[in-house]
């Protein structure tokens, strides 16, 4: 296969905090293709968001990063904040959860497209940058006699529609859309979630697909990331990953996602670890229902299974660098909801 | 067998209960301030307590009364220079000048108390209701309180204790009740926004679904919510009682000389003196003035910038990330 | 685990009923602009909920389902007399609970309690958890001792299972997970044992894997204490497990009502249909065909005329209350599909579109200066000729030019009511017998 556009290894992302490093990233490891659709999921606070951002550079003060992170080959961590400014736009795009409060409500859609154009490819001419906006704004859906209305005549999906124009519009290789549907509605979500399908194939673009809905995922991703407690317990196809979990979380999580087809509620016990003081070992281990005395002691190492996913739990090995015993269950109390999320 | 502990909740452990528990989330910023709110809050705070001391204990501190003029048969100089048996020199009218900043203090601070007392216990209230309620009630509230801060304040000042001096004569309570004039539509307006955001949180909605009254909803839900700005901008006012005090004394619509010793009074007699090289009369009143009034501007910009969440700078740790366990292979680079 | 309770037995008396609700109105009047405000006169009203009638049965789990827009939330509160009525009648335990004044309403608080979206928000901030939970049966003077009201305060705690009670007695909210707050909520909303719960999306603001544990607390207390929910959600999949009767709400209407094992395996409404088809779905061996209707809920102060749906329906027809604005929408949104120099071609026939939003009947589509009515007549024929299967279509009689306009006249549309079909009421002209035998 060719050369991923987005390629992470080991990356680690850390907030100071008070209480001490808060690691909301801690060693992952993901590649996305052209035209592919990675989705991210996780319960909130696993460090999804933060991946995000550090991808993008938007990471707040205080925070440290390391590993590597290469863009279309050249290395973005510890590149200076301003040519990471460069890229965000024309390199690397962002969708965010709301739209509105992304707008500048005094200025008109065309201002928008205009100001962002501007910047990022000057000497483009008046002519020239209207063709660009239209051109995005048809691809997502909004009627070119529209491209002069202010930001309040649009409803929120339109909204949000304008918001995935403004990141077209310049062509990005690499797109993070962290939860878009989010505060729109189901039949609106459907929509952008088929517009953002649409779109891979007719721009290649490679997204990240950030959210805690793991139906969005089966619907608009082809493959899947499933992050707990700032690592990536499970990656692979999104079909294989959805069809045969392989990590324990991941299985517990699609078992208490309440589908049209759910017959039984099920849920996780407790709550997901403190991130400035995770357990030792495994960090689902507290919550795992096939928790083995292993888990405790050493964490799991990144295994690739036959179906080519890789996860990192000790029931699929590797089975030589588990300790004599390792493999009883652990004996432990019940959880109660004194600790639950 | 290994024993799991149980993961900790957020918030951590068990406090005591009740209300030392409420008091220390109250207190709990101003120990974990920082820089420069720290360095403005605890050097307000010493200020401030020596200020309170001196007005405390001004019988003690000061050698003569503030109306002296005698002390064991023998008049005290006229306009005489600082020296070993008057230390800060003494009036025209033979008054100590020490002991008349001593006992300055004290009318600072009582004319101080009252006034934001009587601010609070009149602009809160009404604040809340005017919030809570809205309406009639609340349009013609906010047209007094409107038209009371468009007026110059020391204006304000001037024309109510004119008229409270008609009814009450010129003493403590007279001038505090002035200044409270002043200060009212402050706490009105800052409580009654507070307030009117509050009124629209779920929270206040969930208390009329179990059913309070408006009564239990205003004390119970909403007070203590919305009076957390308060405390912050009752020292601030506290500090500008303090000079708005001096401008009454200054002009002379303040206290009775002969009621207590003020700092603007004398500042005003002094003008005279000025002209005649004799300095101590005015300076060290004046003096008492501007320490007062920073002293208590200190604490209140320390406690702003302390509670203020637009203002808080998170302290943010610098993080330095360990070098890796070598036990955890890095996997090869790329995937599926 | 706990699997869903079975449906209670559908044969219903008038002594089963919990609460009847009979078209019920909540109207909110509506601000003008600047102006308006200064005369007093207002900008008209946005019809919230427009006559809505069902009857709440004893025991029972009525979900109201719909978008944001849809009037649930609205029609939720209306039920508790949090927001005031504006007509019609609700009728509980021989009360009016429409015009009731708070004053009167307030004792019947004990009985009729809510739970709300965010359980971050819907807990004081500054009163601890034994306090805030306990403070219902101190308002309504139901415990005499300190000692009555802590036992009471531990139960409800217990039953929500926020234990050891200890922990949680004198924790403020900022001290809990979403989960527990939520328990702490339904503490709170249930200490006084009352007879009706409205839930108000009461896990939509929670994690995935919390999710659950909420809706099978929500189970619990209703074996418990024997509770009937009114669950308002815009989740399809937790109101297919949850409830045993679901209302479908579209702009402030019920468009389709029945018992939730029919309203899935059969439903009848396109709008039904739609949401059912929008649920995503995790499991990827699961077909689910993806039909997803064009455009959003429209603002409820311009309502729609016939049928609120029709402007979204697929399946919408010559009844449906076609309008000037639906063709303003079908040119926009054809002119996406465009190329530049087409789309400029084609706009520039059209004089100013917005002119269509408010006409009814037979509407008149200005030409441009410099065009003529005619050419506007021709265009729109050819583009009904190319597009025969658009739905708008169906609702037009007629185009011709006159004058410097095109004429567009719309057939007559009519707002369908509720039908009885089976045990379903569905508001659509599509299960209409009169319009569907008479030959269109």
């Amino acid at each position: 296969m060719t050369e991923p556009v987005l390629a992470a290894d080991d990356l680690r992302v850390w907030y100071g905090t008070e209480r001490g490093p808060v690691r909301a990233v801690d060693g992952v490891s993901f590649a996305v293709y052209e035209g592919e659709t990675l989705g991210l999921v996780g319960e909130s606070g696993c460090g999804k968001s933060t991946l995000g951002r550090a991808i993008l550079g938007l990471l707040p003060r205080g925070s440290a990063m390391d590993g590597s992170l290469r863009f279309k080959g050249s290395e973005l961590v510890g590149l200076p904040r301003k040519e990471l400014e460069g890229l965000r736009g024309p390199e690397l795009g962002l969708v965010f959860q709301e739209p509105m409060t992304r707008l500048n409500p005094l200025m008109r859609v065309s201002e928008h497209f205009e100001e962002t154009l501007k910047i990022h490819e000057p000497g483009l001419g008046k002519k020239g940058m209207r063709e660009r906006a239209v051109e995005a704004l048809r691809h997502v859906g909004i009627p070119p006699s529209r491209y002069d209305n202010y930001p309040h005549e649009f409803s929120g999906g339109m909204r949000q529609r304008i918001m995935i124009a403004l990141t077209l519009v310049l062509h990005p290789a690499f797109m993070v859309a962290d939860e878009p549907t989010t505060a729109l509605d189901v039949l609106v979500e459907a929509q952008i979630l088929r517009l953002l399908g649409d779109l891979r194939q007719n721009f290649r673009t490679a997204m990240l697909l950030i959210t805690h809905n793991l139906g969005i995922v089966a619907e608009a991703c082809d493959r899947v990331a499933v992050m707990y407690a700032g690592r990536i317990v499970e990656i692979g196809d999104a079909r294989e990953v959805f069809a045969e979990p392989k990590h324990p979380y991941t299985r517990e999580l699609l078992a208490s996602t309440i589908s049209l087809h759910t017959t039984d509620l099920h849920s996780i016990p407790g709550a997901p670890p403190d991130l400035a003081d995770p357990p030792s070992g495994c960090r689902f281990h507290l919550r795992c229902p096939d928790a083995m005395r292993v888990c405790v002691e050493k964490a799991p190492v990144p295994v690739r299974l036959e179906t080519g996913q890789r996860t990192e739990c000790w029931l699929h090995g590797p089975h030589d660098q588990v300790p004599a015993n390792g493999t009883e269950p652990l004996e432990r109390e019940a959880i109660s909801v004194a600790d639950e999320a | 067998m290994a024993q799991l502990t149980i993961a900790p909740t957020p918030g951590g452990g068990d406090g005591p209960g009740g209300g030392r528990r409420g008091m220390r989330r109250l207190l709990a910023p101003i120990a974990e301030a920082q820089g420069l709110p720290k360095w403005l809050l605890w050097s307000g705070i010493v200020l401030t307590a020596l200020f309170v001391i001196m007005a405390v204990f001004a019988p003690l501190i000061a050698p003569y009364g503030f109306a002296q003029y005698q002390a064991a048969g023998h008049t005290f100089p006229k306009q005489g220079a600082p020296g070993a048996g008057h230390l800060f020199g003494t009036t025209v009218m033979q008054f100590d000048v020490f002991s008349r900043v001593v006992y300055g203090a004290r009318t600072a601070l009582e004319v101080m108390l009252l006034a934001v007392i009587f601010s609070l216990v009149i602009g809160v209230p009404l604040g809340l209701l005017s919030g809570y309620f809205g309406g009639w009630l609340d349009r013609i509230l906010v047209l007094i309180m409107d038209a009371l801060f468009a007026f110059p304040y020391l204006l304000l000042a001037i024309v109510a204790a004119f008229l409270l001096s008609g009814l009450l004569g010129g003493g403590v309570v007279t001038a505090a009740l002035a200044i409270t004039v002043v200060y009212i539509p402050q706490y009105f307006r800052v409580v009654r926004n507070s307030t009117l955001s509050a009124r629209e949180a779920t929270y206040v909605e969930a208390a009329r679904a179990i059913g309070a009254q408006p009564r239990t909803i205003i004390t119970k839900y909403l007070f203590s919510n919305v009076v957390q700005s308060v405390p912050v901008i009752a020292t601030l006012n506290a500090a500008d009682a303090i000079s708005t005090l001096a401008g009454l004394g200054f002009l002379g619509y303040g206290i009775q000389p002969t009621d207590a010793a003020e700092w603007g009074y004398d500042l005003q007699r002094a003008i005279d003196d000025a002209g005649a090289g004799i300095w101590w009369t005015g300076v060290y009143p004046g003096i008492a003035i501007v320490l007062a009034v920073t002293a208590l501007t200190l604490v209140g910009e320390g406690l702003n910038d302390v509670y203020n969440p637009t203002l808080r700078r998170r302290r943010i740790a610098k993080v330095v990330l360990p070098p890796r366990a070598l036990e955890q292979p890095i996997e090869p680079k790329g995937d599926a | 685990m706990p699997t869903k309770l079975e449906p209670e037995t559908p044969e219903v008396g008038a002594d089963d009923l919990l609460m009847d609700v009979r078209d019920l109105e909540v109207h909110f009047a509506l601000r003008g602009g600047a102006l308006s405000r200064f005369t007093g006169r207002g900008g008209g009203a946005v019809r919230a909920v427009d006559g809505v009638s069902f009857g709440l049965r004893r025991g029972e789990v009525l979900g109201l389902v719909g978008e944001s827009g849809s009037g649930k939330t609205t029609l939720g509160r209306a039920l508790l007399g949090l927001v005031p009525a504006t007509g019609g009648s609700i009728g509980y335990a021989g009360h009016e609970l429409v015009g009731m004044s708070e004053h009167n309403l307030r004792p019947l608080r004990r009985e009729l309690q809510m739970a709300f979206q965010d359980p971050h928000a819907s807990l004081n901030p500054a009163m601890d958890l034994q306090t805030a939970i306990g403070h219902p049966l101190r308002i309504h003077k139901m415990v005499r001792t300190d000692t009555e009201l802590r036992e009471r305060v531990v139960t409800a705690l217990e039953r929500v299972g926020l234990a050891p009670v200890e922990r949680f007695m004198d924790k403020y909210p900022a001290d809990l997970s979403g989960g527990q707050k939520q328990r702490a909520v339904f503490a709170r909303a249930t200490i006084m044992e009352p007879k009706l719960v409205v839930a108000d999306e009461p896990a939509s603001m929670l994690d995935m894997s919390v999710r659950a544990k909420v809706i099978e607390l929500m189970q619990d207390l209703r074996r418990e204490l024997g509770l009937t929910y009114v669950y308002i959600t815009h989740d399809l999949a937790t109101a297919k497990f949850f409830c045993d009767r679901i209302a479908i709400m579209y702009l402030g209407r019920i468009v389709e009502l029945g018992p939730t094992e029919e309203i899935f395996a059969n439903p009848r409404h396109p709008y039904t249909r739609s949401l059912l088809a929008a649920v995503p779905e995790p499991d990827p061996r699961v077909e689910v065909s993806r039909e997803v209707p064009r455009g959003e809920v429209p603002d409820a102060a311009i309502r729609p005329a016939g049928c609120s749906f029709h402007p979204r329906c697929p399946k919408a027809f010559e009844v449906c209350g076609w309008e000037g604005r639906d063709l303003r929408a079908l040119l926009e949104e054809r002119w996406t599909t465009l190329t530049e120099d087409d789309y400029l071609a084609e706009s520039s026939l059209f004089a100013d579109l917005t002119a269509l939003d408010g006409q009814r009947g037979t509407v008149q589509v200005a030409a441009a200066s410099g065009h003529m009515g005619e050419e506007v007549a021709a265009r729109l024929t050819r583009i009904r000729d190319s597009d025969t299967d658009e739905p708008l279509w169906r609702g037009v009689a007629d185009i011709r030019a006159k004058g410097g306009h095109a004429e567009v006249a719309f057939r007559d549309g009519t707002d369908p009511g509720l039908t009885l079909i089976g045990d379903v009421e569905v508001a659509c002209h599509l299960h209409d017998p009169a319009i569907q035998e008479a030959p269109a």
